[in-house]
């Protein structure tokens, strides 16, 4: 048998443009198929607010939104979203406002910093499909972002904080 | 710059000042102050998380007497000359800051009153200070700014006054994260967000192993990634060591490319032959040679009080219990990165790293460049915990750029991170108890053993508290590459001495916070020797503070309490932990903490150190391992190297501070090692069986 076409392998490697929607502007890159949405992200658009932190979605330091959902940017192919939403944390809110971003200030949540974007658009996401989260709603949903400073009960309270400011 | 300044020509008043300044003045290293008012102030030292870049300006603001509203604060670069210990380390900044701090702060406002006084003619007696304005007796008064020019050209007055503490008005009040806004909003802050024109990518591949090294390459496949520029071996080794340059592997394959996932693409495409150079140990091996060393003397006693051997031999009871602990990794939320510039005669480096001042040292020695031409400067880290004390990987960065004629960001994988070493040490350590029939404490020995290291504290409690007192340490040596990790020792220590205490407590038939009390009281009233490197009334001053907060001695239904009390890096804490067990799962309900570190300099951020801390030690004493398998970790990300996460958090943290006006000491790391003792005595409680080695929850008394 004649194959026509490249492996899988080689396809991958293959630069190609795609057109994403980010923060509601559209952005052109060409990169290959295979890059994740973080390093498009950071590499190609110096947005560097989403974090690397373990490349396998096990720490959630990359979470963005696809279509208001939240996500791990550092495992979602360029070529598998098609025109779905991207938002990031730069795009949360345009006067730097979100609820989250506001009891997140309050609380003094960060130490060093560098899960917050994670636990903030993983926490709009809770807030965007259940605006009343219990503690234990809280809990479930933000298991997945890590904090290696151990700010995690004040992640808890500025949620509940956003969430009363929401209401 | 484009600015207009209103202010100056206006009645000036405390309030914030939203103008631009025409023009900076450098009142000292520390302060910079524009001609509208507003007020820059330096922060020296690396900030990783622990809040340094708010606490020390606060410092310095509060003796220039500013208004907070109107600063601005700038990370310094590395300068030697200008600042003292560049370093984050030991909880030391604050502890060590505050006196230069005060100063800088002091002898800023000085040189602006002598400014005031020279333009109105009056002597500086009869001026006064508040929010950044100096007002005369007269009833005229001006604005900082008004007098910034001139005030760099007054002499500085050879002594200078500080505040009395009862005059603060800034310290002890609750300040924000001065970078909070950036971080919430996604704004470059972190090494790996830094980016420079014509940067590029690098990364390296360590050996599989610890015992392994280099042998060959083969590149094709790498370099046919789109992107690659370069595959190459460097060689990172300092011909002059610093003690900060620990790294096991120091010879390298470097990929440079583009973009990070075209580096690591090829990373993956890379074939490396290595070969083995030493033992591939395992950690059975570990533990054997750890009980091998606690199972003999060693040559010599750290410290030996009384005569330990008839007091045992004479003794009622004898208790004795061995602890032990995994290599932990530290696992910054950040992964080691680095951006270095290397020219013919000069190298830039910037990254996130603790100990500027000594990377700059041993970059000297690997590029053969005098220190002068090297210069480096501090990102915001994202997270330290003792790993960016160990700078290779500004190493591994200098020599990349250096031979790809590039400006280069290294950028370490999770996996490259977590398998490179630096571990917390595993530790094992033998406690015995001596009891007299009255069930008084006779003699207390500690012998433990670490890898590269012992952990005992000799001249820590309970030394000083009774007469037959033995305290020995033993190495054991290995090639896998361990270092400081938050709390040193005492993030072992602490979990075993306290939890030891509360069993010897329990046979003596006394209530563990009773009989802690009058180890202390023996201390205070009548110490043995003369070393002891604590003080018992500070340390009996927390127990007894946790225990009226918590109110120990009152039963929760369905809630196990434990106890504990620890002193490291000059600071006191005091515990009481309060888990329910769910589905044979520990969740901690409450921990009630307690706290002398002298003056508190920023409460809501002090009590967040203080909070983070304890979670960390949960979740390290319960949970995280580091274990090797020929010479290799079995944990290379997290998914099987396990931290807390949100679910096993405590519900509350409750922080009391004791108010004695002593100069300030630091709280990165002081409330850690404390909780792993108090929530294994919790444990006990819950379950009726006691954990001797972590993390716990593999041991058989609780689920993970």
């Amino acid at each position: 048998m004649v194959y026509l076409f490249p492996t899988y392998e080689l396809i991958k490697t293959i630069m190609a443009a795609f057109t994403l929607n980010i923060n509601g502007k559209s952005h052109e890159v060409d990169v290959a198929p295979d890059t994740p949405i973080l390093w498009v992200l950071r590499d190609h658009l110096d947005m560097v607010g989403t974090k690397f932190g373990c490349g396998i979605a096990q720490c959630g330091a990359c979470t963005v939104h696809l279509d208001g959902t939240a996500i791990r940017s550092c495992s979602l192919p360029v070529s598998s979203i098609g025109g779905a939403k991207i938002t990031t944390i730069e795009g949360l809110s345009e006067k730097s406002n979100h609820v989250l971003q506001k009891a997140w200030i309050k609380h003094d949540v960060p130490q060093c910093g560098y899960c917050q974007a994670g636990q903030i658009m993983n926490a709009a996401s809770l807030l965007a499909q259940n605006p009343n989260p219990s503690d234990q709603d809280i809990e479930v949903a933000m298991n997945g972002n890590i904090c290696r400073c151990g700010t995690y009960t004040r992640i808890k309270a500025a949620i509940k904080t956003a969430a009363q400011d929401l209401s | 710059m484009i600015g207009f300044s209103w202010l100056a020509s206006c009645k000036p008043a405390a309030e914030e000042i939203t103008s631009v300044p025409e023009e900076w003045f450098d009142i000292n290293a520390f302060i910079k102050i524009g001609d509208n008012g507003l007020v820059t102030i330096m922060s020296p030292n690396p900030e990783i998380g622990q809040n340094v870049k708010t606490s020390m300006p606060m410092i310095v603001a509060e003796e220039l007497d500013v208004d907070w509203k109107n600063v601005t604060v700038e990370q310094a670069p590395l300068n030697t000359e200008l600042y003292k210990r560049q370093l984050a380390g030991g909880s030391q900044s604050i502890r060590r800051g505050w006196q230069s701090l005060r100063m800088a702060g002091a002898t800023g406002r000085r040189v602006l009153l002598e400014a005031a006084a020279q333009k109105w003619q009056v002597p500086v007696s009869e001026l006064t200070t508040d929010k950044g304005i100096i007002s005369h007796n007269s009833g005229k008064s001006l604005g900082y700014g008004e007098v910034a020019s001139l005030a760099t050209s007054v002499e500085i007055p050879e002594e200078v006054d500080v505040k009395d503490i009862k005059d603060f008005k800034l310290i002890g009040t609750d300040v924000r994260n001065v970078d909070a806004p950036k971080i919430v909003t996604g704004q470059p802050l972190f090494g790996l967000d830094l980016k420079r024109d014509g940067m590029l990518i690098a990364m390296i591949v360590h050996p599989p192993a610890f015992g392994m090294k280099l042998m060959s390459f083969d590149a094709t496949d790498a370099l046919a990634v789109p992107g690659i520029k370069d595959v190459f071996k460097v060689n990172t080794a300092p011909e002059e060591k610093q003690w900060s340059d620990t790294n096991a592997f120091t010879e390298l394959v470097a990929v440079v490319g583009e973009s990070t996932w075209q580096v690591m693409k090829a990373k993956k495409a890379l074939t490396v032959e290595w070969e083995k150079d030493s033992a591939l140990e395992a950690s059975e091996d570990h533990e054997r040679k750890l009980q091998q060393a606690i199972s003999k003397a060693p040559s010599e006693a750290a410290r030996k009080d009384g005569d330990p051997n008839k007091a045992f031999s004479k003794a009622a009871r004898i208790i004795e219990k061995t602890y032990s602990a995994p290599f932990l990794a530290h696992n910054t939320m950040e992964p080691m990165n680095f951006f270095a510039h290397v020219t013919e005669d000069t190298a830039e480096l910037v990254g996130p790293i603790q100990t500027p001042e000594y990377l700059r040292k041993s970059v000297s020695s690997l590029l053969g460049m005098a220190e002068d031409k090297i210069k480096i400067d501090m990102t915001r880290m994202g997270g330290g915990f003792g790993r960016r004390l160990y700078g290779n990987f500004g190493m591994e960065a200098v020599a990349i750029s250096k031979q790809a004629k590039a400006p280069i960001k290294l950028v370490y994988t999770r996996e490259d991170d977590m398998t490179q070493g630096t571990y917390r040490p595993a530790y094992k350590i033998t406690y015995r108890a001596a009891l007299d029939d009255n069930n008084t404490l006779t003699a207390f020995h500690i012998r433990g053993a670490g890898i590269h290291g012992g952990p005992v504290f000799a001249n820590r409690f309970p030394a000083g508290t009774v007469d037959n007192y033995l305290a020995e340490n033993q190495n054991v040596d290995s090639n896998i590459s361990t270092g400081a990790w938050r709390a040193p020792r005492s993030n072992f220590v602490a979990g075993a001495e306290q939890s030891f205490i509360d069993e010897v407590a329990e046979e003596a038939g006394k209530d563990p916070v009773d009989f802690r009390l009058a180890l202390f009281d023996r201390a205070i009233n009548n110490p043995v020797g003369d070393d002891n490197d604590y003080d018992p009334e500070r340390y009996a001053g927390v127990l007894r503070l946790v225990k009226e907060k918590a109110k120990w001695g009152q039963g929760i239904p369905g809630v196990s309490r434990g106890i504990s009390a620890y002193y490291c890096h000059n600071s006191y804490v005091a515990q009481v932990v309060d888990v329910m067990m769910e589905k044979g799962r520990p969740r901690v309900k409450k921990v009630w903490c307690a706290v002398d570190c002298g003056i508190v300099i920023n409460p809501i951020a002090a009590k967040n150190q203080i909070e983070g801390g304890i979670i960390d030690g949960i979740g390290h004493a319960m949970y995280s391992n580091i274990t090797v398998k020929n010479g290799a970790p079995d944990q290379s990300n997290f998914d099987r190297y396990r931290l807390i996460r949100q679910r096993e958090a405590p519900l509350e943290i409750e922080t009391f501070f004791v108010e004695n006006g002593i100069d300030p000491t630091g709280l990165g790391e002081p409330s850690l090692p404390p909780i792993m003792g108090a929530l294994a005595n919790a444990l006990y409680k819950a379950t009726g069986k006691r954990v001797y080695k972590q993390p716990f929850s593999q041991q058989d008394i609780v689920l993970g």
